[in-house]
């Protein structure tokens, strides 16, 4: 059944368009003098929030320990197999030695990544974190694919609450007590 | 299972279900009869019991009867009444007894079990992110289906000696060893080479190997499968890939015609590692060290990639079996040296070129040394029973190929056809291959692939789908575990290729190839590849091949049936 809208005719006032026209102008002479809200991007940057998910990064400890022990358990999660881990062994009378186990080689594919943050969540060693950087460029698909070189480099230091390794370090130096 | 000798079955109850087992079945196997799964860590199967872990720990009851009598005595309703013991008994070291009950998921069980499981943890270290058992780890799993899920220790955790090397292929970390025993006692019981041992007491216990030895025999590598945790880790897996991402393929290990059972763990065509598979007719859950190290041969330097043409790599397999089928027809005496290494199909189909292009001699390259009474049997070959049952060979091959070399001398044989066997390691020399043309077909190349006018590639037995027969006739099934090289289109299509450039039109699939073996030989009438089951199948040994002298001892599971073989 068809639906018959009836058109209200316009009002004299209405015919003459000016009482659109003054608001349109109102709100024109309005923002002309309030404060401005465009950002020059990419001069000016916006404010990230704390717990925005921008691109993902491996981290470091404050003692410049690269935390991620090659685990793989963020290869394992990440939803669109963004994440390729070689794994390797650190050798042997290194100031790390003890953990004994680092990547050889991580790859983040920025075009398959979604921004997730399942990495972050499933990383036993808080290595991996989503942070403020969001824009991401390049002119080859090879480009997308962050190394681990690029990742620390984007990563950085982040504070450690735990410091978990150096304490089994302490508590191996200092040895048992039989 | 056969009721022939087996004594009566006894009715035992796990959590009010009637389970029938034989007597003297322990506890922990009588419910996993049913399919509930007692917690344990020392118990293995094929180990002895020494009840150290108490993580089976169960409540238990007997049925009670009159001491005066021996009559049951009933309760009210008139049913069996129980004797609730008070205390926990261990189920690995409780025998199937009429009667017996046990409560697995009771209070006092449970109670148990999350407090086997705090003390399990207390010095265990927080490793799981570099520890290699990770995924198939009986203490994480443990940990989250019985334990508390929190700790309650606020003391420092022991420190013990971390990557200790215990011999060449194996790995020690004692921080996170639960001292269940299960390595000492293979070493004992199976392996026969006592060098496990525990020194220091009480939490200090500690695994260590016996000054100035190694755990370096054949089959070090079964403490690392055995081991419930990440403390005992093969060098060569160790951090290479985490359990959870590999494929799991059935395979038969080709160390020897034992024809041990195992798992080939893949990721992405790549293989990881190999493991043994429980057979207990076979190789129970164990296997040899050397036949864990075969996958290697997958990516070996010298692997034949692509199809040569008198000494020229070409990318087309089909032009490569056509010249090969033109040396064949206008060989004048063709010989065929096949392989025990080779597949029963690809035999059979051997066999058939070789009839078909009416070859002068057969024969099969002996691989015969010694064995060590465990799972590496006297024969090297994998399946030279298959070249038996399929007719490529009608007796046991010879120690050398002198048929063939007297053939070459005297200039009657003039082409050779060789599977997968290198004949200048089989005792021919370079001059006398030179006098003949070669066709290989092979997945490595070798002095006499090199020496070929045409060389075929093959696929190794981690690519591709086939079956072995093993010392026992028994007839065992692998599957493909990672894709074969681009330019070997697979054993059973390049023998259907040459088949077919020979008159012979076939089809080149490996159910085809059963229809027809099916009905040619008797031993496998009625068979397909398919109904193979997973554990193998017995087959009936044809009457012609039952007094041959064959190579082997007395390995696992296997008497030869005339006696010890006279010694190599
Ligand atoms: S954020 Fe999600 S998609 Fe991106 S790498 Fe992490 S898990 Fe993968
Ligand atoms: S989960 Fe964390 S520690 Fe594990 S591989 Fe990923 S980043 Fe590294
Ligand atoms: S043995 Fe098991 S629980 Fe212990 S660190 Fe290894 S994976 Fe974790
Ligand atoms: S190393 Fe493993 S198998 Fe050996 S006692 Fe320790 S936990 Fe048991
Ligand atoms: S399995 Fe029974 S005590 Fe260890």
């Amino acid at each position: 059944m068809a639906l018959v809208i009836q058109r209200k005719p316009l009002s004299w006032l209405e015919k003459t368009y000016l009482p659109q026209i003054l608001g349109g102008l109102k709100i024109t002479l309005k923002h002309l003098f309030a404060p401005k809200v465009t950002l020059q991007y990419p001069e000016e940057r916006p404010v990230i929030p704390e717990n925005y998910r921008g691109v993902p990064t491996l981290v470091k400890d404050p003692n410049g320990r690269e935390k991620c022990v090659s685990c793989q358990l963020c290869e394992f999660v990440c939803p669109p197999k963004a994440i390729r881990i070689w794994p390797g062994e650190i050798p042997e009378n290194t100031e790390t030695s003890h953990v004994e186990k680092a990547p050889d080689d991580f790859e983040i594919d920025m075009l398959r990544c979604i921004y997730c943050g399942l990495c972050q969540e499933v990383c036993p060693e808080e290595a991996i974190f989503l942070q403020d950087t969001f824009s991401v460029t390049g002119y080859t698909r090879d480009e997308f694919k962050f190394r681990k070189e690029k990742l620390y480099e984007l990563g950085g230091t982040l504070p450690d609450r735990h410091y978990k390794w150096d304490k089994k370090k302490e508590a191996a130096r200092r040895g048992n007590a039989h | 299972m056969s009721n022939d000798n087996q004594p009566e079955l006894v009715t035992v109850y796990v959590d009010d279900r009637e389970v029938q087992v034989p007597p003297g079945t322990n506890m922990i196997e009588a419910a996993a009869k049913i399919g509930v799964e007692v917690p344990h860590y020392c118990y293995h199967p094929k180990l002895s019991v020494v009840g150290n872990c108490r993580m089976c720990m169960v409540e238990m009851g007997m049925p009670e009867k009159d001491r005066a009598t021996g009559q049951p005595v009933l309760d009210d309703e008139g049913n069996q009444k129980i004797m609730w013991m008070p205390k926990p008994a261990i189920a690995c070291a409780t025998k199937a007894m009429p009667g017996i009950r046990i409560k697995t998921d009771s209070e006092l069980t449970r109670s148990c079990q999350e407090g086997v499981m705090e003390f399990l943890l207390v010095n265990h270290p927080l490793d799981c992110p570099i520890c290699d058992q990770a995924g198939e780890c009986r203490l994480q799993e443990f940990a989250t289906d019985y334990g508390r899920g929190y700790s309650r220790f606020v003391e420092e955790k022991n420190v013990k000696p971390k990557r200790t090397v215990l011999g060449p292929r194996v790995m020690l970390d004692d921080e996170r060893c639960i001292l269940c025993s299960r390595c000492i006692r293979f070493c004992q019981e199976v392996a026969d080479d006592d060098v496990l041992g525990f020194v220091d007491r009480g939490s200090y216990t500690t695994l260590t190997c016996y000054p100035g030895k190694q755990l370096e025999n054949n089959y070090s590598l079964n403490t690392v499968d055995i081991c419930p945790v990440g403390a005992l880790t093969s060098m060569d897996f160790r951090f290479r890939m985490r359990a959870w991402f590999l494929k799991e393929t059935h395979s038969i290990c080709t160390e020897s015609s034992v024809g041990a059972n195992t798992v080939v763990g893949s990721r992405e065509g790549t293989i990881y590692r190999i493991t043994p598979r429980r057979n207990d007719q076979v190789n129970d859950t164990w296997m040899a060290d050397s036949g864990r190290e075969r996958y290697k041969q997958v990516e070996a330097k010298n692997r034949l990639l692509h199809p040569r043409v008198d000494g020229a790599e070409t990318a087309d397999p089909e032009a490569a079996v056509a010249a090969a089928s033109r040396l064949l027809q206008g060989g004048k005496g063709i010989a065929f040296v096949g392989s025990g290494r080779c597949s029963v199909e690809e035999q059979y189909l051997f066999r058939k070129l070789a009839d078909q292009v009416g070859a002068k001699s057969r024969a099969l390259v002996s691989r015969v040394s010694e064995g060590d009474g465990l799972l590496i049997s006297a024969d090297r070959n994998p399946n030279v029973r298959g070249a038996l049952v399929t007719g490529l060979i009608d007796e046991l091959p010879g120690r050398e190929l002198s048929a063939l070399a007297t053939g070459i001398d005297s200039g009657e044989l003039d082409t050779v056809v060789v599977y997968n066997e290198d004949l200048t390691a089989a005792g021919m020399t370079a001059e006398q291959l030179d006098k003949i043309t070669v066709i290989y077909l092979g997945t490595h190349a070798n002095p006499t692939s090199d020496r070929s006018q045409v060389a075929l590639p093959t696929l190794t037995v981690f690519e591709k789908n086939g079956s072995f027969i093993n010392q026992q006739y028994r007839l065992q099934k692998f599957f493909q575990a990672v894709p074969g090289p681009a330019g070997a289109p697979g054993d059973l299509r390049t023998l259907a290729g040459l088949l077919a450039g020979n008159g012979l039109q076939g089809h080149p699939g490996i159910d085809d190839v059963w229809e027809e073996m099916s009905e040619a030989i008797p031993a496998f009438s009625g068979l397909r590849f398919m109904k193979i089951p997973s554990g193998g199948l017995p087959l009936e040994v044809p009457s012609r091949l039952r007094d041959l002298p064959y190579a082997e001892g007395k390995t696992l599971h296997y008497e030869p049936a005339g006696g010890e073989p006279a010694a190599v």
